[in-house]
């Protein structure tokens, strides 16, 4: 009894906020879209019942959606192999620093987190811009080699870079938990059994780290995957990701059957890649869980 | 030219000597034992010749070539670390395999190489473990394995048996011990159980405050403690100190405050006057309910304060009139038997001169 009054909000909250949700947006997306926007009657004048699969066959047969999916899955796991890049030695670094300065590191790489996402992506517009400094050095250096000069703002590389950057922390910080945990006497063991640096990195270090890997890579992955502010604010033409088109569905187009088989691919994606990384990451790190 | 040699040694912390001048020499085939209390720099004796700490002045030669500028990657020494350092994500023969990976022995031999350390160290059958999935006895035997299997010139053990309990302990010192004689690679052990050390050790160094106290073998280290420290760490000891009244004939005469006048032999030149010590191990007090018929060379009267009993022998702490303590110990060599004497009875106690040991200063 007492079991089910301290779960009972919050499975509340989650059926009537998520479950219920998502089951209509399933539901939504076998119907038809109305003449003016969202939806068509279910049932329609001559009383038939207006269930069909339109809006999976358009996805699965104009390649344009499946490449921007594709594209999305690109751009989201670009983000996480940088990510990862970034983060590792400065994860390595906070962990291995005198445990006094570990906090105030933390704080420093959570700290953009204290302003506004919005706030923080429209200040790239301002970094990248054609009129400051970084795009007037780059192109400074590009006119000295005869190049002409290129737009940072509205392009793939402006998208990246700010994926990077808003991901970075939920790299950092589960890489950090792992890191922090190591034990120093397996280094020294690995280096008296005759391992240099590198090998004492790839065969202890790294394999041990796996777990906050995973869970980084999850952490940063999966939201990139739907973002749609980045690319509409920083990307140009060519941008636009999956999360773009399920906003332009509902907020533009106004085809929901559609915004939902995009949501719901989006999903789907999503945790079956979230499954396959748990999976991986438990028999590949059961071992060292358990340890 | 020795296998291993330290030679004026020194390791510093800030002020503090944890390394103080040291030099001994370890022979190929020696099972040599670093003994000592905590912080006596054992430990940091061993690191400097596993290459992970470095000394601020001496050298330490392997085969007559100095270590220095060598990394611990690149010295042909093992070692085996207190807290077993298995890879826990490694199976027991991927632990084993590692240094024979490193060391870039073909991947065909291998698997007779792994075969072999594990049948040194009794775990074939064991290859596909995980380390938790071992006890710890079994994990000590995987390190002790995975740092014989490349063969190399010497052991370095910190206190590997520490861990363990007493019982497990006992079993894996002999198996030690058998497996040094078997392998014959010189082992560096360091622990600060005296009776692990006399138990395993061809020779043991006896350290304190950074320095070697005495170097020799365990029977002449509990038989003849060349310093009031040792005479103290190693088993139980009665230490008698006092003014040296006489010397004759090779036996000493000390006046010791709240016992009176012992007498022991010695080879040793003592001048009257001078400052000694008698060590006096609790098995050589012969303790009795009634005077002794023949008159030996010492000879106290006192009460017993405590009693403890331990099984096969019982340990009397005896009063004298004066208020100092003796310790004497009996065999119930009698099964049933706890004790001979009660608290408070009187008891007469006594030993021949040969029976302690004379230590100046």
């Amino acid at each position: 009894m007492a079991k089910w009054i301290v779960s009972g909000p919050p499975l509340l909250y989650l059926l009537v906020f998520f479950a219920i949700p998502a089951l209509i947006m399933v539901v939504a997306s076998f119907r038809s879209p109305g003449e003016f926007g969202g939806l068509a009657p279910l049932v329609d004048e001559a009383g038939k019942l207006d269930i069909n699969l339109d809006s999976y066959a358009r996805f699965f047969t104009e390649t344009v959606y499946l490449q921007v999916f594709f594209k999305s899955a690109w751009y989201a796991a670009l983000t996480t192999l940088i990510c990862l890049a970034l983060a590792y030695p400065l994860a390595t670094l906070i962990a291995k620093s005198p445990r006094k300065y570990r906090d105030l590191l933390l704080l420093l790489v959570i700290l953009p987190f204290w302003s506004n996402f919005l706030i923080r992506v429209y200040a790239w517009m301002i970094i990248l811009g054609p009129n400051a400094a970084l795009a007037r050095v780059i192109n400074g250096a590009l006119a000295f080699v005869g190049i002409e000069p290129v737009p940072l703002l509205f392009s793939a590389f402006a998208v990246l870079v700010c994926l990077v950057y808003v991901h970075l922390p939920f790299m950092v910080l589960p890489l950090y938990a792992n890191l922090e945990k190591h034990d120093q006497a397996l280094l020294d063991a690995a280096q008296d059994l005759g391992a240099n640096g590198w090998q004492r990195f790839w065969r202890i270090t790294f394999p041990l780290s796996l777990p906050g890997v995973y869970a980084g890579a999850a952490l940063v992955f999966i939201p990139a995957l739907g973002i749609f502010a980045i690319p509409d604010i920083l990307g140009g033409p060519n941008d636009t990701l999956i999360g773009n088109l399920i906003k332009q569905q509902f907020l533009e187009t106004r085809d929901w059957p559609f915004g939902s088989v995009l949501s719901i691919v989006l999903t789907v994606a999503a945790l079956a890649l979230a499954g396959i990384a748990a999976w991986v990451g438990r028999r590949g790190a059961g071992s060292i869980a358990r340890a | 030219m020795a296998l291993l040699d330290i030679e004026h040694v020194t390791r510093r912390f800030g002020d503090f000597a944890a390394v103080d001048d040291v030099t001994l020499a370890v022979e190929a085939g020696e099972f040599f034992t670093l003994l000592g209390p905590s912080g006596c720099g054992k430990t940091t004796l061993l690191r400097m010749i596993a290459g992970f700490d470095l000394p601020d002045g001496g050298r330490i030669l392997l085969n007559g070539q100095d270590l220095a500028g060598q990394p611990p990657e690149a010295r042909p020494v093992r070692t085996v670390f207190q807290n077993y350092a298995l890879f826990p994500h490694m199976t027991v023969e991927g632990n084993v395999a590692f240094p024979l990976q490193m060391a870039r022995v073909p991947a065909g031999e291998r698997p007779a190489r792994i075969a072999a350390a594990l049948e040194d160290v009794r775990l074939i059958g064991f290859e596909k473990r995980y380390p938790h999935e071992l006890s710890g006895g079994q994990k000590q035997r995987v390190a002790i394995a995975r740092a014989l299997v490349t063969h190399p010139t010497m052991l370095l053990l910190d206190e590997p048996l520490a861990a363990l309990d007493a019982k497990l302990r006992e079993e894996l010192q002999i198996e030690l011990i058998n497996l040094q004689k078997e392998v014959g690679i010189a082992f560096v052990y360091v622990t600060h159980d005296q009776t692990e050390a006399l138990a395993l050790s061809h020779r043991i160094a006896v350290m304190n405050a950074g320095r070697v106290e005495q170097l020799d073998e365990p029977s002449k280290i509990y038989g003849f403690p060349r310093t009031k420290f040792v005479a103290d760490f190693i088993g139980q000891c009665n230490l008698f100190s006092g003014l040296v009244t006489s010397q004759s004939a090779g036996v000493v005469t000390l006046d010791v405050a709240g016992i009176g006048p012992v007498r022991v032999a010695t080879q040793a030149s003592v001048a009257a006057g001078s400052i000694g010590t008698i060590a006096l191990r609790p098995e050589k007090v012969r303790i009795a309910a009634a005077a002794p018929v023949d008159s030996p060379d010492n000879h106290f009267r006192g009460t017993v304060a405590d009693l403890l009993y331990m099984g096969d022998v019982t340990v009397y702490r005896v009063q004298t009139s004066d208020g100092s303590r003796i310790e004497a110990l009996l065999a119930n060599s009698q099964s049933g038997r706890a004790k001979f004497f009660e608290v408070g009875d009187a008891v007469e106690m006594s030993w021949p001169v040969d029976a302690g040991h004379f230590i100046a200063g």
